[in-house]
């Protein structure tokens, strides 16, 4: 599966970070960083993070 | 108990949205009714005091995905009792809507202005989205915005007009803006908004609006009179749970649940948002609420969960809240529950940036950043696992860290 943000709509509040660590991280600055191709094994968790994100950002295609 | 009759969400906001979400995937065949007072389909509260209220986003940006799902929406429909016996929510117009179980997810509203003046135009709450309209509307440079109340919806509307060329006084009978973030934080947000060039006056009530149809002043306790064109009424927000006063559910100003979101009175009733009052490990057992977008999310994912299950069976809410606001270009963001600590020490700053711990008979029950949502993160971890994060050097020391802002 692949992994969307939209980063003219991320506010680097962390949400997917907490929810899905293997997947989404924080760099320099609090600007975000993702892996766009993961496995199954991350599903529930990306899952959980789409629906965390205050800003609607992430999508996940697949 | 039918089986026939559908899972019914009242309240057709985010963490109504959120049952709704987490009933379907849980089963696709099982038929959910959703009864929401607004006639609008989900939005998002957040950019209401900000984005929209700025004029950067319209109505259509604050909708929340989810709006199609395959749910059957009674929109615009008010709930004004829940009949527990016959197992229907009553309606303000038409027959009662049958319930297999039923999640309560009414939310809040603004508190209001009660006192002389409170039928004056030009003043405003801000909860829905028709109300950030009127509010944005009557935001024109230049205007004197008075803000009464410096919580959080109070200071984002305050960040915002003073963005937009109003003259703004922010009014508070707390000695410091965000109160239930204590001291330390607040005063750095008194500062951040006098060097924004809002006026505050902070430790005075106020005693009355005034005017002439349309509001042109307001009284404080102490006789002084501030000049308004536009009065923003923010004083928090109550949960919406008279419709359920005769409905024999135990009521504490919320419904009261067990750690599943269940009431205590009924396993075929959850509550899930704003309303709900629960049981935390963080607050050590003591029933909260919490009024904030990110509970309403997992709170309604759990009920939604959790509501077709037998009440053995249902999950336990411990997620450790959190919350933000973002006013100029500092995003404050806090983990746990800040509110009840009795003292919160800063742990560092600079740069803009800061992070204080929130401690409560030295143990530690939240954290509070701005512009660092890593220097969070540690803390949110610490909090989801029971553990604390000891202050920079304590290894050294056995000397516990002093109480930076002498709340104790």
């Amino acid at each position: 599966m692949k992994v969307h943000v939209d980063m003219n709509l991320c506010q680097s509040h962390g949400e997917c970070v907490f929810a899905a660590p293997d997947v989404f991280d924080l760099g320099e600055d609090d600007v975000l960083t993702w892996k766009e191709e993961v496995g199954e094994d991350q599903r529930a968790a990306v899952e959980e993070a789409v629906q965390v994100c205050p800003m609607a950002a992430i999508r996940i295609e697949g | 108990m039918s089986t026939a009759a559908p899972i019914v969400i009242v309240g057709a906001s985010l963490a109504g949205l959120r049952a709704a979400q987490a009933l379907r995937k849980a089963d696709p065949a099982r038929e959910v009714v959703v009864i929401g007072q607004e006639e609008h389909l989900p939005y998002t509260r957040p950019p209401l005091s900000k984005q929209l209220l700025a004029g950067e986003q319209e109505a259509e940006h604050v909708a929340l995905p989810g709006g199609d799902l395959d749910v059957t929406w009674r929109l615009g429909v008010r709930a004004t009792g829940l009949d527990r016996r016959a197992h229907e929510v009553v309606l303000e117009e038409g027959p009662p809507q049958p319930y297999d179980r039923v999640i309560l997810a009414t939310g809040c509203r603004a508190r209001p202005w009660t006192g002389p003046g409170a039928e004056l135009s030009g003043v405003h709450v801000l909860r829905d989205l028709p109300h950030a309209l009127a509010l944005r509307d009557e935001l024109r440079a230049g205007a004197r915005l008075v803000v009464l109340g410096a919580g959080f919806v109070g200071c984002e509307v305050a960040a915002t007009a003073r963005r937009a060329g109003l003259e703004v006084t922010l009014v508070d009978l707390a000695a410091h803006p965000m109160l239930p973030l204590g001291p330390a934080i607040g005063s750095r947000m008194a500062d951040l908004h006098e060097g924004e060039g809002v006026a505050l006056r902070l430790g005075v009530g106020v005693e009355a609006l005034h005017g002439d149809g349309r509001v042109n002043e307001v009284e404080l306790a102490d006789g002084s009179r501030l000049p308004a064109d536009v009065v923003l009424v923010a004083l928090g927000a109550q949960p919406n749970v008279e419709w359920l006063e005769e409905s024999g559910l135990t009521l504490d100003g919320g419904v009261v649940c067990d750690a599943t979101l269940t009431s205590v009175d009924d396993p075929d009733v959850l509550a899930a948002g704003d309303l709900c009052s629960w049981p935390h490990p963080l607050a050590q057992g003591d029933r909260i609420r919490v009024e904030h977008w990110t509970n309403a999310v997992e709170q309604g994912t759990l009920a939604g969960a959790n509501a077709p299950l037998d009440p053995v069976e249902r999950a336990a809410h411990v997620a450790v809240p959190t919350f933000w606001s973002d006013q100029y270009e500092r995003k404050v963001q806090a983990v746990g529950l800040p509110g009840l600590a009795d003292a919160v020490e800063v742990v560092r700053e600079g740069d803009g940036k800061l992070v204080a711990a929130a401690r409560r008979d030295g143990r530690l029950i939240g954290a509070v950043a701005f512009n660092d949502v890593r220097g969070l993160m540690a803390y949110r971890k610490a909090l989801a696992a029971g553990e604390d994060v000891p202050p920079p050097g304590a290894a050294d020391d056995a000397e516990p860290a002093p109480l930076a802002n002498g709340a104790r």
